[in-house]
């Protein structure tokens, strides 16, 4: 037993290994002076986060994603919640065709989300801008919202929705002053997801972009003109910021529950 | 009543509107232009054609392509489960009071940006990159290992490396599920660890497999990101295709064809796997 013990850990170790290299690699080459890669890095530098802070294409790609990003938060989840509580709530007819569809960019390629909004786009007249970005983003990640919004209607007490009910309170009142404080860490923390992952969005943005470009799209036209070392210091700071938010959301997501995630809550509904 | 019926107009129609708009009509529209064609000046022709699937059929080049991407695919999940699979044992009945810890370890990995892990790859398997001046660095090798980068093995890896988390979080929700006492009786009627893993861990587990694994394959499947960043024209995968006719090569027709043709392999399997759980779970 204890042998295999020491095995399995050391195997995990592995394991953790694989799944933090990239990022400690990333890191490291953003402060080397000697460029891109090179074993083993000897001269240490800011100078390429000096050359991306003086890069304004690049500052303007941020604030793009930022309005993307923050436009898609509120559209999925004004979507996503009534989505979600009717899901859970009601039942009506088409309701099992209803929640396939609406799960359905979950599990769809990218690609085909964005090249059929692209039609749809061009089909109707419009012309590719951020505003196509963040319909796309929007229908693809309304997906994200609902399945954890869903998952967040599951846990809450139905005893207060019911007392509440039964003190006279009108299905909106009980919306406002019960399952919407109850949902709070919940949505928050969707909220949260969802913006990390619509500025982290290529695939479907791919398609969708006019000419201003968002973070991803920006570094993505770079990257086919070959690796600079700004790249890794972008790209530290884009890890930087993930972590942020993982602790941010973590931490409103363990006051209330044991750590589900989208990704369980998406593939196994 | 009444009440509650305008309630529950109100929290359906909103969504099942955008839903409609927004996900129904576009692929509505992808299935009708993969019926039309392009005249001689690029334009889309609105005549009902069965041009682009015949295309599709009698080129060769289609299904060596979309063999190679379920290959790519295949791989995929095989080493995300080699790496995920022992990785979720080792969480639920290992780990101990760390278990918290490791756990969001695994979930991190999600939250940070595709582009930025692919692109790490890129430093890492660069000729001039981390791995090739390391290797040269202890004399492994004289001159840089091209096979590292622009070849299917570096669009298989990167890609592992973003799917592992997928299947390590099923994989554990279905290992949680298995009561301890299942274990303990197991142990009490004389079956040793193997035993009890292959008898009762490793069948009460499949359906985390199952999906982790489908999340893993579809989305590899129709991945063109990593392809075009980390692999060369010996691994072009079929969503490649598609954004290639949607772009440079400007065939939207063709192209909603082979896009339509994804969707439908993507949506067989899916129903293939659900189909299968259900047995499981039935079972």
């Amino acid at each position: 037993m204890k042998p295999g013990r020491a095995l399995a850990g050391a195997y995990a170790g592995l394991a953790y290994g694989f799944l933090y290299l990239p990022i400690v690699v990333l890191v490291i080459y953003s402060f080397n002076r000697d460029g891109v890669g090179g074993f083993p890095p000897r001269h240490w530098t800011l100078d390429w986060y000096r050359t991306l802070f003086a890069d304004s294409a690049m500052w303007t790609a941020v604030g793009n994603s930022a309005i993307v990003a923050f436009s898609t938060v509120v559209l999925s989840m004004l979507i996503g919640f009534p989505a979600a509580y009717a899901l859970d709530r009601y039942s009506f007819p088409g309701k099992g065709a209803f929640q396939r569809l609406v799960l359905l960019p979950l599990i769809v390629p990218g690609v085909i989300t964005g090249i059929s909004l692209l039609l749809l786009t061009v089909s109707s007249g419009f012309h590719l801008s951020l505003v196509t970005v963040i319909l796309g983003h929007s229908t693809a990640l309304t997906a994200v919202a609902t399945t954890e919004i869903f998952a967040g209607l599951a846990k809450l007490d139905r005893s207060l929705e019911e007392a509440s009910a039964d003190l006279g309170a009108s299905r909106l009142q009980t919306l406002v002053r019960i399952i919407l404080p109850g949902l709070r860490t919940s949505l928050l923390g969707t909220a949260l997801l969802i913006f990390t992952l619509s500025m982290d969005e290529i695939a479907v943005t791919f398609f969708l972009i006019g000419r201003e470009n968002t973070l991803p799209l920006e570094i993505w036209s770079r990257l086919r003109r070959g690796a600079t070392p700004e790249m890794n210091a972008i790209a530290t700071l884009i890890f930087l910021f993930s972590v942020v938010t993982i602790f941010l959301s973590q931490w409103l997501m363990t006051r209330g529950q044991t750590g589900t995630s989208f990704v369980q809550e998406g593939i196994t509904n | 009543m009444g009440r509650s019926r305008l309630s529950a107009w109100l929290v359906t129609v909103p969504p099942f509107a955008w839903i409609a708009l927004f996900l129904f009509v576009p692929y509505c529209l992808l299935f009708c232009y993969s019926f039309w064609s392009l005249d001689a000046n690029q334009q889309v022709l609105h005549h009902w054609t069965f041009t682009n699937y015949l295309h599709l059929a009698t080129t060769p080049l289609y299904l060596t392509v979309i063999l190679r991407s379920m290959r790519i695919a295949f791989s995929v999940v095989l080493l995300s489960l080699a790496i995920g699979y022992p990785l979720a044992c080792f969480l639920v009945f290992q780990a101990g009071k760390y278990r918290r810890m490791l756990y969001q370890a695994v979930i991190i990995p999600l939250w940070i940006s595709y582009l930025v892990r692919a692109y790490a790859w890129k430093v890492i398997f660069g000729n001039e990159g981390v791995m090739n001046t390391l290797l040269q660095w202890c004399h492994a090798t004289s001159h840089p290992l091209g096979f590292l980068l622009y070849s299917p093995f570096a669009v298989i890896v990167t890609l592992t490396h973003i799917y592992v988390p997928f299947v390590v979080l099923p994989v554990v929700a279905s290992l949680e599920k298995i009561p301890p006492e299942l274990l303990e009786s197991s142990s009490d009627l004389g079956a040793n660890a193997w035993q009890t893993f292959v008898r009762v861990i490793l069948p009460l587990s499949l359906p985390g497999v199952l999906s982790g694994a489908t999340f893993a394959f579809l989305l590899s499947f129709g991945d063109f990101l990593a392809p075009l960043l980390l692999g060369g024209p010996s691994s072009v995968m079929i969503a490649n295709i598609v954004a290639n006719l949607f772009g440079a090569d400007y065939n939207w027709p063709l192209g909603a064809a082979v896009a339509v043709l994804i969707l439908a392999m993507v949506l067989a399997i899916l129903t293939l796997t659900q189909k299968l759980e259900r047995r499981w779970r039935a079972a």
